[in-house]
This record gives structure tokens, C-alpha cells and sequence, in this order.
């Protein structure tokens, strides 16, 4: 069976036609447990998220912040293993149709095996990968495998890629691409810098492909002032963060998916 | 070029392009930090071929450090080694107490090269610490050192003399709290603030450039080792010995030593509690190839890629993972390790200590154990050389709790931690 790089595809296209840009939400698998996370990724596409990345929990989350680290690690604790985040992935999918990727650091896929890993994925419906430790000149077996079996192989670009690097990394790549919106890690901040217009403008000199903006974005106003110049925003420690803060696990759902469809509001320039 | 000290290109095991040891090394890196560390890459090769650097560089060494350090036989040590004849490389009489200021000097000197103004470090037992927040006083760098949690406990001293030297010192309490948490940690600061700051990495992991520069910094240990040695006793040694925790003591004494084929280079890691209790940081020994903080090499992982909690007396050798260079040994053949308990390597501390009036790290008491053992394997005639890394000072609370020296003496606790293999040393300790 092959995944869905083309429904990722097609879902990015759509709302480009839509004159919007699209909302990727992020939610890591197992937390608060594995059920409960494939609840809270069915109620952001509720909200009104396009695409959701399921994040694969890793020990050594170096990329992540604080919110992000305090999830991955309870989902951890919690005894989380990569066959839960194909279930989470195939359920996600299978009851809303929409694109789900997964987003994870390489020892997990490398030590599982990039075959049997991609395998299981294109298998369970999900639609590529984002691995942000994984650079484009150490992913020539990733590929390799993720082509074969249907799946996208979204690159992070930053804002200190040089602009001959950055045609490198597109030309790679497949999907999207993820444009870094700052020097940092995930999690939320009060502004999304001018140093992101700059980076998604060079990006687009070098590729066709949507290019999304993630890290920072927590609301619909930075949400809309993104979707002005990006073709999708990424949400994620925003999402978890009010997971985490929830009093149970209902509160917590009907936060998430009320911050998805404001977020929807924004990338529509409603707000 | 004529360096003395800073004795870079070595003939063999020089990385591919994209900084792999055989299998092993490579950059798996964000891309935030691609630029930066190709960037240290670049200014490391022009360096490297810069009489200006090795002049600054040795004048250091010399003037800072005290290098050459001395090479010193331990006669009443090498009687419980079967007999062979014992060396020490004593990296412990560098400033700072250990080996760790030859890379830092170095990397601190590309710093300023780079136009950069600020520092951050990870330390595990704080050797590295210091000697980056001692290297940072004297270049008038601002300097961060992450550590975690449970090692400012253990090190409590070398947390101190960081902030004397005006260091900010960060206890990391995500993870294990120990060495791999405060490397995760300094990849986050790093990320975020890499335009100013440069990541002084402290052992011969990470991505490329680090393993290979971090080593060129350390060769000068095997390569006075190597002179000192035919000096004073007239050939090469049977075995060059050292503790592995990342590895960067351990490659820079085995360096010069690899077209040596008949030399052995034999690393000991740290087996903790005993391997077979779980509970132990011996990565080579126990681990299986996969990514840690920016390399491939051996790791201590489970069948998902989950880095597993490692574990050993000794903060500096508590780490999951060990350089790719290191990898490349085991796996060729070339390099041997072995694994020693946190018992062997506390009755090995105590010997040397006592016979020989010189206290060592914990770190460092891994090879002597090492050394113990390797000495009766090769009887009389054996000739070893070993890197005594650091000193103890540091570990002194430590040490006392283990032996139960703050309160009833020594003797009670030592009776019931004979049979680690080392209890012949008994009746000399006392």
C-alpha cells in the first residue's frame, strides 16, 4: 500500500486555491495517553486543521523546548512505543481523510529500520515524515525508502541556510517544506520575526513546493500575518500546551479544538 | 610545520569529507546549526595551516598548561599489576587538573578567530567546566556551562570554581540530569544563539567537525607519551590504557600510537554496578551503533532508538554515548575495551593514592584498574603506559561516603567491598 504524499499534496493545492494558506497542527502520540492523543488530533481537524503531524516521542528531544519535552516525556513514561503511533496515525486518518504525518528525530527510524518503518507507515495511511535532525546530505537511504512507499520528506529550512544550500534541501524534498521561523526551539513566542518573510521569499526562489512556517506561531493574529506570505502556518507547542494545562482530558479537547478553529479564522485573514 | 604541541594531520584516520570514520561519524545536525558548524570546519582548516595558530597555541600549552607533562613510573602501584611496569601520563599536573584544557585552549583561540564573544560548554564531572570557564576568563569571553542536575551534586567543588572564575553554571533537570542532558541542553542555547556564541565541545563526539578537531587538540598526550617512553624505558609499551567515557583522554593518548601495531590500545569504560545489572555507561561494551548528539557511533539505546539512562560513579564517564572515532577502533579490530566496576575503579583510586601519593580522578582510576588487570595478564615483563587524566580533588566527597572516611575511617567499608578482584590490596592500603 502506498501513503499519502499525493493527499498532502492535494490538501496544500486546495487551499492555495482556496486564496488561504493552510493550518499544519502538531501533536505528539501517547500523551496524555495513546487514546487520548488520537482524540485530541481528531479535535483539531474538527477545528479546522489541514494537516496534523503526530509526533513520535523520543528521549533526547534536543530541537524541542520545554512544553514539547514535558509532553514527549510523559508520553514516554506512559510506555509509548512506535507501534501506538501507527495506530494513532492510521486511526487519525482513517476518520477524517486528511493528511497526518509523522514528525520524530532519526535514531527512532534508524535503529526500527527505515524499511519496516516506512512500511508500517504507508501501510497505516500516513503521508511522509519531518525529521529535523535527519540533513538533506546524510537522507539519501530515507528517501530512498520514503519514495518508494508513497511518503513526503518534508526539510526544515532556517533563516541562516545559505540560498545554494536551500536549493539543495528543495530539491530534495517533497510535500512542503518547513521554514524555521526563527534561530530556536519549538514553543511558543510573542512575535513571529521579519527574519521568516525573508526565508519563505528565498525558499520560493528555489522551489515550487508549499513552504510553511512553523515554530512560534501560538495564535490567530500571528497566524494570519504568517498566512500573508506563507502557504501554511505550524502550530504545535500551543496545542500542547493547553493539553497540559487542562484541568481533564475533555477540557483539554475542547480547548484544542477551539484553538484550532480560531487558528482556521486566522489563515483565512478573518480574525 | 613546526609545532611542538598542536600536532594536527596525523597520517592516518583522518574523516571522509562529510566526516565519517568508516561507518561511523557524519552530521546529523538541524539545520539551524549548519552553517555554524560548518563554519567551526572552515575556520579549523585555515587554522590548522597557520603558523600563527600552533605559535599562540604552543605558547599556551607551554607558558598556561605547564606541557610537556611528565610521565611518571609507579613502582609500589606496579606490584599489584603482576609486576609489569607502570607509566603514568600525568594530565592531572596540567592547569586546570586534567586534560581537558588542550582542546579548550585550542577551540577558545578559534573563538576569537571565528569573531565570536560568547561560550557555552557541557560538563559531566565539571573538568570540562572549569577548564572552559577558566579559558574563557583569560580570553574575556561571556561563558555558560550546563551540568546536570545530580552532577553539581556530586561535584559540588567544580560547580564553585566555575562561578569563581565568573562563569554562569546552568543545573540542567531534564532527562537522567547527568552529561547527556547538559549536551541537549547546550544544543538548545546553541540553536537560539549561535550568531555570537560558539559551543565548545568537550569531547571527540558531535557532529564533524568536533570528533577529528577535538582529537587533533588531545594528540599531543600520545605524542609526549610516545617520545617519553621510548626515553625512559627504551620501547614502545605493550598497552596504552585509558578510561572512555566520550573519549577524549582515550584518543589522545592512543593517537600516536596506531601504526604501532604491536602496542594495544585498550580503553575501559565504566561498568558501574556490573553490566549485567543494567546499570552501567559502557557503551562499546553494551551498545548498539546509532545517533547521538550529532554522530553515529555506539549508543546506549533500546529496540526503539530510546536512549537508555546510563550509570557510573564517575560523572565524566556517565555518558550513553562515546566518539565515532572510538566506534571505528572496536570495530576494526585495532582499539580493545573493556568494562570496569565503580568497586574496581574506587579500589584502584585508593591504591594509587596510597602507594604512590598521587590521588586521581574517578574517571581516571577506571584505566588504573584497567591497568591492574592488563598488568597480570602480561606479567613481569609487561610495559604499560597509562593516562592518568585528571586529579581527585574534586571527588573527595565522593570518595569519602564510598569509603566511609568522614566518620569511622576506611577500614569497616573497605572489608565489605573486597572481591571486586583488586582485595590483595588490602593489607598494602592499610
Amino acid at each position: 500500500m502506498s501513503g499519502n504524499v499525493q493527499l498532502l499534496s492535494d490538501t496544500l493545492a486546495g487551499a492555495k486555491v482556496e486564496g488561504r494558506s493552510a493550518l499544519i497542527a502538531y501533536l505528539p502520540a501517547g500523551f496524555p495517553t495513546v487514546d487520548g492523543g488520537i482524540a485530541a488530533i481528531k479535535a483539531v481537524f474538527d477545528g479546522g486543521a489541514d494537516v496534523v503531524e503526530v509526533g513520535l516521542p523520543h528521549s533526547d528531544p534536543v530541537l524541542d523546548g520545554p512544553v514539547i519535552q514535558t509532553a514527549d516525556d510523559i508520553a514516554l513514561r506512559g510506555g509509548v512505543k512506535i507501534a501506538d503511533v501507527m495506530r494513532t496515525v492510521r486511526e487519525a486518518y482513517e476518520a477524517t481523510g486528511k493528511p497526518v504525518l509523522v514528525m520524530t528525530y532519526w535514531n527512532p527510524i534508524d535503529r526500527y529500520g527505515v524499511e519496516r518503518f516506512t512500511t508500517e507507515l504507508a501501510e497505516a495511511g500516513g503521508a511522509g515524515c519531518i525529521l529535523p535532525d535527519l540533513p538533506v546530505q546524510e537522507s539519501a537511504l530515507w528517501r530512498e525508502h520514503a519514495e518508494k512507499h508513497g511518503l513526503a520528506t518534508v526539510f526544515v529550512v532556517a533563516p541562516s541556510s545559505k540560498d545554494a544550500r536551500l536549493a539543495d534541501i528543495t530539491a530534495a524534498g517533497s510535500g512542503f517544506v518547513y521554514a524555521a521561523s526563527l534561530m530556536g526551539v519549538t514553543g511558543t513566542r510573542a512575535s513571529v520575526g521579519a527574519q521568516a518573510q525573508d526565508l519563505v521569499r528565498r525558499t520560493k526562489a528555489t522551489t515550487d513546493l508549499p513552504v510553511c512556517v512553523g515554530l512560534g506561531v501560538s495564535n490567530a493574529v500571528q497566524a494570519a500575518e504568517v498566512a500573508g506570505f506563507a502557504d501554511g502556518v505550524i502550530v504545535g507547542s500551543a496545542f500542547v500546551k493547553l493539553m497540559l494545562d487542562a484541568p481533564d482530558e475533555a477540557a483539554g479537547l475542547d480547548a484544542v479544538r477551539a484553538l484550532a478553529a480560531d487558528l482556521a479564522q486566522g489563515v483565512r485573514g478573518t480574525v | 610545520m613546526s609545532s611542538e604541541f598542536f600536532i594536527p594531520d596525523p597520517e592516518g584516520h583522518i574523516p571522509s569529507a562529510e566526516g565519517y570514520f568508516g561507518a561511523f561519524g557524519g552530521k546529523f545536525i538541524p539545520e539551524a546549526l549548519v552553517a555554524a558548524v560548518d563554519e567551526v570546519a572552515v575556520e579549523y582548516d585555515k587554522a590548522k595551516s597557520d603558523p600563527e595558530f600552533a605559535r599562540e597555541l604552543d605558547d599556551l600549552l607551554v607558558h598556561y598548561t605547564g606541557r610537556p607533562s611528565s610521565l611518571t613510573e609507579v613502582e609500589r602501584f606496579a606490584e599489584h599489576a603482576g609486576g609489569a611496569r607502570v607509566f603514568l601520563k600525568r594530565e592531572d599536573l596540567n592547569h586546570t587538573g586534567s586534560h581537558k584544557i588542550n582542546n579548550v585552549l585550542g577551540q577558545a583561540l578559534l573563538t576569537k578567530r571565528m569573531g565570536k564573544t560568547r561560550v557555552i560548554a557541557e560538563t559531566g564531572a565539571g573538568q570540562h567546566g572549569v577548564a572552559t570557564a577558566t579559558a574563557c576568563a583569560l580570553f574575556g569571553l561571556e561563558c555558560t556551562i550546563y551540568m546536570g542536575e545530580i552532577d553539581t551534586e556530586r561535584q559540588a567543588l567544580n560547580v564553585a570554581r566555575m562561578r569563581m572564575l565568573g562563569a554562569e553554571v546552568i543545573a540542567v533537570k531534564s532527562g537522567s540530569r547527568t552529561l547527556k542532558d547538559a549536551i541537549n541542553e547546550a544544543f538548545r542555547d546553541w540553536v537560539a544563539n549561535v550568531d555570537r556564541t560558539h559551543y565548545l565541545f568537550g569531547t571527540v563526539a558531535g557532529p564533524h567537525p568536533f570528533p577529528a578537531m577535538v582529537r587533533d587538540f588531545h594528540r599531543v598526550i600520545g605524542v609526549e607519551a610516545r617520545r617519553q617512553i621510548l626515553e625512559r624505558a627504551g620501547r614502545l609499551p605493550d598497552a596504552a590504557i585509558a578510561c572512555v567515557g566520550g573519549g577524549s583522554n582515550a584518543i589522545g593518548l592512543f593517537h600516536a600510537f596506531i601504526p604501532d601495531a604491536d602496542v594495544r590500545l585498550i580503553g575501559c569504560e565504566p561498568a558501574g554496578h556490573g553490566i549485567e545489572t543494567g546499570e552501567h555507561a559502557a557503551t562499546l561494551t553494551a551498545g548498539e551503533p546509532g545517533i547521538l548528539h550529532g554522530s553515529r557511533s555506539y549508543v546506549l539505546q533500546d529496540e526503539e532508538g530510546q536512549i537508555t539512562e546510563p550509570y557510573s560513579i564517575s560523572a565524566g564517564l556517565d555518558y550513553p554515548g562515546i566518539g565515532p572515532e572510538h566506534a571505528y577502533l572496536k570495530d576494526s579490530g585495532r582499539g580493545e575495551y573493556r568494562a570496569v566496576t565503580d568497586d574496581a575503579a574506587m579500589q584502584a583510586l585508593r591504591l594509587l593514592s596510597r602507594t604512590e601519593g598521587i590521588i586521581p580522578a574517578i574517571e581516571s582510576a577506571h584505566a588504573l584498574a584497567g591497568a591492574l588487570e592488563v598488568g597480570r595478564e602480561l606479567g613481569p615483563d609487561g610495559l604499560i603506559v597509562v593516562n592518568l587524566s585528571g586529579r581527585g580533588d574534586k571527588d573527595m566527597d565522593t570518595a569519602a561516603r564510598y569509603f566511609g572516611l568522614y566518620d569511622e575511617g576506611a577500614d569497616a567499608v573497605v572489608e565489605a567491598d573486597a572481591g571486586s578482584g583488586t582485595a590483595e590490596i588490602e593489607g598494602d592500603a592499610k
